[in-house]
Formats: C-alpha cells, structure tokens, sequence
C-alpha cells in the first residue's frame, strides 16, 4: 500500500515537470518564430479576406501587417488565424494566435471576464440591419415580427434582445456561424433582416449580386468600438498592439504617408522625428522594439486615413465614410496619445 | 536440504524474487499502472490550473446564474426570455437535444426497418431503391446531408409566396404552419371516452387469445379494436358538440401567426440524422432477419403459417435479439451527431450552453465540463434502456 501512495506522488511529481503553459513572452516568440500570428475573421470583405491568390486583404489585416512591421521589420511576415465570433477568445487564450485583430467589440465583460486586454480602438462602429427593398420597411422599428439572421457569439445578439424587448417588439431569432451563412440565409428569404455592424453590413452588401435592392436601416442600435486584443499577463507584447495602432493615427495626423515618409525625416516638427526613429524615444528600448518601428509601418502600410481608404473608404465597394473614425481634429474620434 | 535452499534464495535479489512470484507480480504492475493514470491526470490537471492562472482566469460556475442576455427562438418547453439565466439556456439547450434525438430515433427506426425489409425484397426494383438509398445515404458524412437537407428548406419560398393548402397549411422558408387544436370546455369528455375505448380493447384482446388458447378460433380483432375506438371518440365528440376549433395561422407582417409552426431548422436537422441513422439501421435489420435460420421460415409454411404471420410470430421475434444491441449504438450516435445542430442554427445544448453561453462568459472549460457530462448521462440511460429491453427479448435459455 505504501508503495502505491509513493509511486502515486512519484507521478504527480513528475507530471508537474511535464507541464507546459502559454508562454508570457509573446514578443520573444514571434522573434523567434519570425511570424505574427493574427486571429482574424472567417471573411469579411474589406475587413479580412483572402484575394484571389490567397493572400490575406483587408482593413484588419493591414493592421496585422503594420504590427508585423513594427516587430520584425517585415509587414508580409504574418500568418492569418481564421476564426468565427465563438472561438477568436479561444484561439487567443490558447495560443494560436499572438494578436486579434478581428473587429471585435470591446466589452466589459470581455475585457475582465474572457479575459482579454483591449488596446484602443481602430474603428468606431454601431449595429444596423439590412432588409430587402422590397420589403418597403424604412425603419428598424417596423421590424416586430420579422425574422432575423445573427451571427452567434457576437454582442449583436445581445444587443438584439435588448432592443427589441426595450421596444416591446417580437422577433425570430435564426442565429447562423459565419458571416458568409448569413448572407446565404438572408439572400435566400429564410430572414427578412440580417443584423451586425454596419460595417459588415456595407461589406455583406457590397458582395451581393444586387446591392442596390437593398438598404441599410437609419437605426444604429449600439456603440461597438472595435479594436485589437491581446491575451491578459504580457504587458510588453500589449504596449507594442497599443502603440502600433496609435503611429498610425498620430501619423496621419502630423500628415506622414507611406509616399512622404522618406522626406519626413528630415521634417523640423519635433514630434514627426520622435515617431520616425531620428530623434530617440525614451522606453523604446523597453518594448523591444527598433529604431525605425513606426518608419516601417508607415512606409509599408501607411497610415491610419490611408488603411481606411484603401480597404473600405469611399472609393472601395463598400464605400463607408470615415464618420466617427475621422481624426478628433476633423469631427471624428480618432485621437492617438502623443509620441513624447 | 533446507540450508543449501536458503542460500540459493538469498543470492536472487529481492526485485527479481518479486517480479518471479506471480501474486507479486501483479500488484506490482497495478501499481505501475495506477501511478501512470494518476500521472496523466496530474499532468492535465496541474496544466490546467498553470495556463488558467497565466491568464488570469478562474474555475467557477457561478456564470450559470447570471443573466444570459440572450434569446432562443425555439424553446417550445419553457418560457424563455432573454433575462433568463444561462441555466435556463443550458435547460433549453438540453430539451432541444433531448426532442431531436427523440424524434430522431423514432423516424430513423421506422425508415430504417422499412428498407431493411425492403432489402430482402424478392422484387428486383425494391431491393434496389434500399440498396441504393443505403449505399447513397451511409457513406457520405452526416454533417454534408444535414448542410443538403437545409439548403433545400430555406430555397422554399418565401412567406408571402408559400405554399398553400386549402387557406389552413403553409410550407414557406420559415417552416411549415399547420393548425392548433384548441379544445374546448368540455373536451376532457372525449378523452376520458378514448382512454375508456383503449381499455376496453385491452380487455377485448385478452379475451380473445384465451378464446384462441381453448377452441384454436382467431377473431378479427384488430379491426374490431379500431372500430370500438373511433365508435367511441368520434361518438363522443359530437355528442358534447364539437369542443373543438382550430387556430388556423395566418400571415400577418413578415410572418405567419398562429397555428403550430415546425422551424426549418429543426425540420432538416430531423430528416437528415433521420435517414442517415435509417440507412445503418436498415442494414442492422437486413442482417438480423437474414440470420434467422432457413428452417425456421420453412417449418412455419408447414405449419400453415402465412407469409406476414410467419415475419410477424416467429422471425421478426428472433431477429430483434440480434437487432437490438447494435440498434442501441445507433440510438447513441444519432444523439450524438444531433450536436451538428449549430451549423445550421437549431439551439440544442452545444448551440446554447457550449457556444452562446460560452462566448458571453468566456467559461470554455465549465460549459464543455458541463455539455460533456450531460450528452454522458443521456447516453448512458438510452444505453441503460437497451440494455434493458435486451434482456426482456433475450432468449429463456432452459
């Protein structure tokens, strides 16, 4: 018997030299790897999607390729994670993905439940729906009844039930995984609406065979700030998310592009040279980072005006104004800490 | 003698006198074996609790009392709302599971017995449809036929074009409406009348096989029995005049009100684990009746036994002992696989508590402890029931 009890805690012994965990250092990890990892959207069309050859595109993707900029130099060293609203926690938490940039809504709950560490926020968005024109519906209040497709495992879902029971109206919920099932369900009648953010609204309406038979309601039933994400417990690896994000919008803002950004180091304006590497930052060093970090993101990705009119701005197909995602100087709320 | 013995026994190292003696032996491997479970169940647990810490997270269910937040459309059971709890969800989660498998073990045991016998058909044109539909059917992935089955139900029209039968019916994408009987005050008359009918046909057939037993005559005792029975109900109901209306659905705005409605969701769900799970219990009965030995069918003709009395008295009894335990693994896995659901949107178990619940709390490892122990002990009691009814049918061996 007391064989057994020693060859018991033998084995608990051993099993705890056995054990692994995530490892605290992200940043060390994707050096050593020479990756940044993303855990992005399954498709989103503007936002995360891959092109025709494969090749990862879009709105959160660019953000990832300026993170990979600023860390390894290199803005193709990315690999994307794909993932649905229910498992992007779950692939950050367990590893597999070192950042997520998937227009995630920061929540309290995710924040301190999950738990995740948000960092800012790169695009300020709200949920709509989208119906069919024919429909002759013009508001989201003349839905009760209707049939609505939801992507699970987002806050749409609870924003949903909150708006309709606010407004004591009826609905049918038909909760679907991916973005691209709920187009097929929406086009195909099974629901009279489809609800998510607008911005996914305006990328799900661009890929239509139709666009212009249908509309999205007035009514923005929710404030989701979307922004990148982290795992809790690496405060290094989160400093660097934070201020990838910030370079891009203070870049925009001193007006540095990925065109002038040569030019601009030779700027007079303090501030441009403290971003670009010429002059020194103090805790750069501290974060692990180079020199010229912000200098290579702008110059191969550019900067925050510049992501947003490539991917999803007026002239793209999803043609969405810059709205609440302008710079706070121009009459939105983008407004990055200054570099000092 | 003794001492040179002795000597000999000392020389042999204590391990090996061990490891020699066949009692000994044994426990010392029970013990090795006990300490490498113990091992590995250390080793995930203390991962376990190392990467939950690292990231901040801790172990609790207190989650399942919060407030879900969240609405399920089809609860048809419970009244459930979005200021319910996630117990609640996981409890309608669980119904949901528990009517598919339900329902889904009914359909798939009746198509299944129908094309298992279909398959030993002499005719040439039925044996092969089974064949076909059990070949088509089984050997491709159970996910793919439900996907199939969906993508046909919502290219149904859309509510305001449905399809329309006598202004009471309406297939549409939304899910097919039908009338709800709404009994009237006085409707508990016509049941109690339907339950008497019901006893009394039991008392009928227990007359009737002692009358068989004694004089050898067989009456035509189903028929009467379905006589006694509609004689009965329908006598009674119009003798409390009619206590019956129907709510017939209606459109109204976007959808139809009123009435029952079946969800596509649940309706592709249901078909297609039911004929997936058909197409393998169809060759389970083909296999139980053809092991039914020759002599049997033949010494019943030469009693003067029928061709349907013969399947109904002495194979059908025979072949179930050998249909039953691998019909009960079937039951199992149709449970299982109802777990696809969320591909399709149906809210079981895995949609709710696994996937909603889990996204809103970020609990992954409470609601997966939680969904893996409830599908545990559902299967466990339909295998419980199996085993039960096998041995009910098992032969009386003298």
């Amino acid at each position: 018997m007391n064989s057994r009890i020693s060859a018991i805690i033998a084995g608990i012994g051993v099993a705890s030299l056995l054990s692994f965990s995530v490892a605290a250092g992200t940043l060390d990890d994707v050096k050593k790897r020479g990756v940044v990892r993303c855990v992005v959207t399954t498709g989103l069309a503007g936002f995360a999607y891959p092109d025709k050859s494969g090749v990862w595109k879009g709105f959160d993707v660019d953000f990832c390729r300026a993170t990979a900029a600023a860390v390894l130099g290199d803005a193709n060293k990315i690999k994307a994670v794909t993932s649905t609203g229910k498992t992007r926690f779950t692939k950050l938490n367990a590893g597999e993905g070192d950042v997520l940039w998937r227009n995630t809504t920061i929540t309290f709950s995710r924040d301190n439940g999950v738990p995740l560490r948000f960092h800012g926020v790169n695009y300020y968005d709200g949920q709509g729906f989208i119906v069919k024109k024919k429909l002759g519906v013009k508001s989201a209040k003349e839905l009760n009844g209707a049939s609505i497709c939801i992507q699970t495992g987002t806050t749409t879902e609870l924003n949903l039930a909150d708006y309709f029971k606010t407004n004591g109206m009826k609905y049918e919920a038909v909760p679907i995984e991916t973005n691209d099932e709920a187009r097929q369900n929406y086009v195909a009648g099974r629901c009279d609406a489809y609800t998510t953010d607008a911005s996914g609204l305006a990328a799900t309406r661009s890929t239509l065979t139709d666009p212009k038979n249908h509309i999205i309601l007035p009514e923005i039933i929710s404030k989701e700030p979307l922004g990148p994400a982290t795992r809790h417990g690496d405060d290094q690896w989160s400093d660097i998310v934070t201020w990838v994000l910030n370079a891009t919008i203070t870049a925009e803002e001193l007006g540095v592009t990925s065109k002038n950004v040569d030019q601009m180091k030779s700027s007079k304006n303090l501030e441009i040279l403290r971003l670009l590497g010429v002059n020194e930052l103090s805790g750069r060093k501290k974060l692990g980072l180079s020199k010229d970090w912000a200098y290579n993101i702008i110059k191969s990705v550019g900067n925050y005006g510049e992501i947003f009119e490539r991917n999803v701005g007026v002239n793209t197909p999803l043609a969405l104004k810059r709205g609440l995602n302008q710079l706070w100087n121009k009459g939105g709320l983008q407004y990055s800490p200054p570099f000092r | 003698m003794d001492i040179v013995n002795k000597s000999q026994n000392k020389e042999r190292s204590v391990v090996s006198r061990l490891w020699n003696n066949k009692d000994a032996r044994s426990v010392i491997i029970q013990i090795l074996t006990i300490a490498l479970v113990f091992a590995v169940l250390s080793i995930i647990l203390h991962n376990i609790t190392v990467n939950l810490a690292a990231i901040g997270k801790d172990f609790s269910f207190d989650f399942l009392g919060h407030t879900a937040g969240y609405d399920i459309t089809f609860s048809p059971f419970l009244d459930y709302t979005s200021s319910s709890t996630h117990f609640e969800a996981a409890i309608v989660g669980l119904l949901n599971t528990l009517l598919i498998a339900f329902c889904g073990i009914i359909l798939a045991t009746i198509i299944g017995f129908v094309f298992g016998i279909m398959r030993l058909s002499n005719n040439w044109l039925i044996n092969k449809i089974a064949y076909c539909f059990v070949e088509f059917t089984r050997n491709v992935p159970v996910l793919l036929h439900i996907l199939f089955i969906h993508g046909i139900v919502i290219q149904l029209p859309v509510p305001r074009q449905a399809v329309n039968f006598i202004d009471s019916f309406f297939l549409t994408n939304r899910g097919l409406f039908i009338p709800k009987p709404e009994w009237g005050p006085n409707s508990w008359i016509v049941g109690l009348c339907f339950i008497i009918s019901i006893a009394i046909v039991f008392i009928l057939r227990t007359w009737n096989k002692k009358q068989q037993e004694k004089t050898g005559v067989i009456y035509p005792i189903f028929w009467i029995s379905i006589c006694i029975m509609v004689l009965f109900t329908l006598g009674s109901f119009f003798l409390t005049g009619m206590p019956l209306t129907w709510s017939v659905p209606e459109l109204r705005g976007f959808n139809f009100r009123g009435g029952v409605s079946v969800r596509p969701e649940f309706v592709a769900l249901w078909l297609a684990l039911s004929y997936y799970t058909a197409s393998f219990i169809a060759e389970i009965v083909r296999s139980g009746i053809l092991a039914v030995s020759r002599g049997q069918n033949e010494a019943a003709g030469a009693l003067g036994l029928t061709k349907s009395r013969t399947l109904q008295l002495i194979v059908i009894p025979q072949a179930m002992r050998i249909i039953i335990p691998p019909l009960a693994s079937q039951y199992l896995n149709l449970t299982k696989n109802s777990s696809l659901a969320i591909a399709i949107g149906y809210m079981d178990l895995v949609a709710t508590i696994g996937g909603i619940s889990l996204m809103q709390t970020g609990k992954e490892m409470e609601t997966m402890i939680i969904v893996l122990l409830t599908y545990l002990v559902i299967s466990l009691i339909i295998s419980a029931f199996m085993n039960w009814y096998n041995r009910a049918t098992a032969l009386v061996e003298r």
